[in-house]
């Protein structure tokens, strides 16, 4: 069975922000508007954090990491967020209570609530994804929707799902190919290639959560592994 | 048939606020019923338009509903355990006290469970906690353990209510059809007492541990994850203290309004306040050890993360509250209550009020710090509570003590039976029990000749 899972290179990354606008096309994001950006309630499931020293400025994209030990599916109460046998961490919409728990429990701040009703069902957005409604929590979710399309049409044309058929939004939209994403079981990937170089890092590798998305720390040869 | 038992007679005080019903508590009432309006007005904009009403953002999307969630559970350790405690120790001078502790604790749980509803941003999905609840989440164990404690500290409050519902509807002329169902045929005879006491004794055994596990489970929503400030090994014990101190605050605040309202002098003496008000001196000491040992750990270790929010509390944003709640919970109650000779009731008052605000602040110095300091650099977290919030602590506190207006106009809020048996059977029992403890007199040994034996 497939483990998706993505590199992220920090040394290609040019904090663009086209990752962050082509999730928030590909997966029916609500923009909150002024007023609620004001009140730190934007949402963003690809979101890119800056740090900015003297010397320089840095970038990290940050969506879901995918945790393969998620600290969020434990302390949900109601199954409402679990990883899935490929590895992607979902949420059900329909099911969520709302109690925030998984946030509070997310050390990487990666869930977000609807705290309003943000956006209803409209003309432009994407079919495949849910408008989710107020008061649950949202996530990122690797754009599973495309997996499940790319595997209905694997099967149509009668083959097995090839690596590049499933891609996210973001990896798909980045302009320096600072995002790679794959298979991380198969390791003939480019994914799993990177994955084992040796600037290869997790966040808060620490905490044991195991990252699925795995980042490139920068060098002095920016990029060129 | 109104029957005068001339040994009820002599309690007749306690049935004062039963009896006569005066515009003070129409007033009470009217400013409750205010409060109550706010909260429920507060709650319908939130319903209608969702948490965004309230001051809760990204990253602290916990606020004032958990921090009234904890805190309102921890004031009902206040009844049921003390209540049980002193029942098991046999300690006399409780007798005054253990229904208006009771009680705190069966009108507060409900009100404590209530902020989860009212934080929970899909109400109307509440019943999937049974439908496809997963007992891996420490809200199922909280779930479990508080309607634990809700379901024995009801039974613990009725029981021992059964002999004074039938004095009541031996005596009282209104509302006998309500006491008459409620004594379930109470005649007070031999065989019911010893059945009584039986049960009694069964539940306080019972409701001991249950009340250690239900705050220690509302710790593990916190401690169970790897947020700083949150994951601590002694966070189950750290809240059940905070619980029980809190808890001795909130009867003596309430034992000292009752006495003044009601003029029960004669039932709550100053003996009772400076009982407790050492009890909460204890308390004091043992939240403050707790305290203490919580951030010398987190200082001396001096992992960044924890730092991040240990400086926070400490002289960042949160260093009002920080600060505050040590002197509430620390310096006010140490002043007041080290000496209690004199002016036990005003001292013990005055500790006891600071205590509630005090552990109010505690609860939300642990869960808003954290919360606003994310581990990734994501901007920190400015949390500012908005009108709905203030206006449903304000509607639940509210709703707490109409509950409990409304109980003490319906029960006797003092054990009369149990007053009675003060009388005629406690005295002399402990004089027998204290013979007991001396040396035996029917038996004069020889003491020269052991002594003898010895060298």
């Amino acid at each position: 069975m497939a483990l998706w899972g993505m590199v992220i290179d920090l040394d290609r990354c040019t904090g663009c922000q086209a990752c962050v606008m082509a999730c928030k096309a590909e997966n029916n994001v609500p923009a909150v508007g002024a007023k609620e950006a004001n009140r730190g309630r934007t949402i963003s499931w690809m979101h890119v954090l800056v740090e900015e020293s003297e010397e320089r400025t840095r970038f990290l994209p940050r969506p879901c990491l995918q945790c393969d030990d998620p600290p969020c599916t434990r302390v949900c109460p109601v199954y409402a967020t679990y990883r899935n046998p490929e590895g992607i961490v979902a949420q059900i919409y329909a099911r969520c209570i709302g109690c925030r728990f998984c946030m509070a429990a997310c050390p990487y701040n990666a869930k977000y609530f609807n705290w309003l009703r943000y956006q209803q069902a409209a003309p432009g957005q994407n079919p495949d994804v849910s408008v989710r409604p107020k008061g649950v929590v949202e996530k990122c979710t690797f754009c599973h929707h495309r997996l499940q399309r790319a595997r209905d049409r694997a099967r149509g044309e009668g083959r097995e799902l090839a690596p590049g058929d499933y891609v996210t939004a973001c990896a798909e939209t980045c302009p320096t190919r600072a995002i790679v994403f794959g298979d991380l079981s198969d390791s003939g990937s480019e994914v799993a290639r990177l994955a084992k170089s040796p600037r290869a890092f997790r966040l808060n590798a620490e905490l044991g959560t195991k990252p699925k998305v795995i980042y490139l720390s920068e060098t002095e040869a920016h990029g060129r592994v | 048939m109104a029957v005068s038992d001339p040994t009820v007679e002599r309690d007749a005080a306690l049935f004062a606020p039963i009896e006569r019903t005066g515009w003070g508590f129409y007033l009470t009432v009217g400013v409750l019923g205010l409060a109550i309006l706010w909260g429920a007005a507060a709650y319908w904009t939130q319903f209608d338009q969702g948490l965004g009403v309230t001051g809760l953002h990204q990253p602290v999307s916990w606020g004032f509903y958990v921090t009234n969630f904890v805190f309102f559970i921890g004031i009902s350790h206040a009844g049921t355990l003390i209540s049980a405690i002193l029942r098991l120790s046999k300690a006399e001078w409780r007798r005054p006290i253990t229904r208006m502790a009771e009680v705190i604790t069966v009108m507060v749980l409900f009100i404590g469970a209530g902020q989860i509803l009212v934080d929970l941003g899909r109400p109307d999905r509440l019943l999937n906690v049974i439908r496809y609840g997963r007992y891996q989440s420490p809200l199922l164990w909280d779930a479990t353990s508080i309607s634990a404690y809700l379901t024995a500290s009801t039974f613990y409050l009725y029981l021992p209510l059964i002999p004074d519902l039938a004095i009541l509807r031996d005596r009282l002329g209104k509302r006998r059809f309500l006491y008459a169902v409620l004594a379930m045929g109470w005649t007070g005879t031999e065989r019911q007492h010893k059945i009584l006491n039986r049960a009694i004794a069964t539940m306080a055994v019972l409701v001991i541990p249950i009340a250690v596990s239900v705050h220690t489970v509302v710790s593990f929503v916190f401690s169970m994850t790897i947020q700083p400030g949150w994951h601590s090994t002694i966070f189950g014990p750290y809240f059940v203290v905070g619980a029980i101190f809190s808890g001795i605050a909130a009867i003596i605040v309430a034992m000292a309004i009752i006495r003044r309202i009601y003029h029960f002098e004669a039932y709550l003496k100053p003996i009772h306040f400076r009982y407790l008000g050492q009890l909460l001196l204890v308390m004091t000491l043992l939240w403050f050890y707790f305290t203490f040992a919580e951030y010398l750990t987190a200082y001396y270790g001096n992992e960044p993360e924890e730092m991040k929010i240990f400086w926070a509390k400490f002289t960042g944003r949160f260093w009002p509250i920080f600060w505050a709640m040590l002197v509430l919970n620390v310096v006010v109650p140490i002043a007041c209550l080290v000496r209690l000779r004199h002016h036990a009731i005003g001292k013990t008052v005055v500790a006891s009020v600071a205590v509630v605000i005090g552990m109010w602040l505690e609860r939300l110095n642990i869960i808003v710090p954290t919360l606003s300091n994310p581990r990734l650099p994501f901007p920190e977290g400015q949390y500012w509570p908005t009108w709905v919030e203030w206006g449903e602590t304000a509607g639940s506190l509210g709703l707490f003590i109409l509950l409990y207006v409304l109980f003490v106009k319906l029960f006797p809020i003092i054990s009369i039976w149990e007053i009675k048996e003060g009388r005629e059977v406690g005295l002399k029992e402990v004089e027998e029990r204290l013979r007991t403890y001396l040396p035996d007199e029917t038996e004069p040994e020889p003491a020269r000749d052991r002594a003898k034996v010895l060298t």
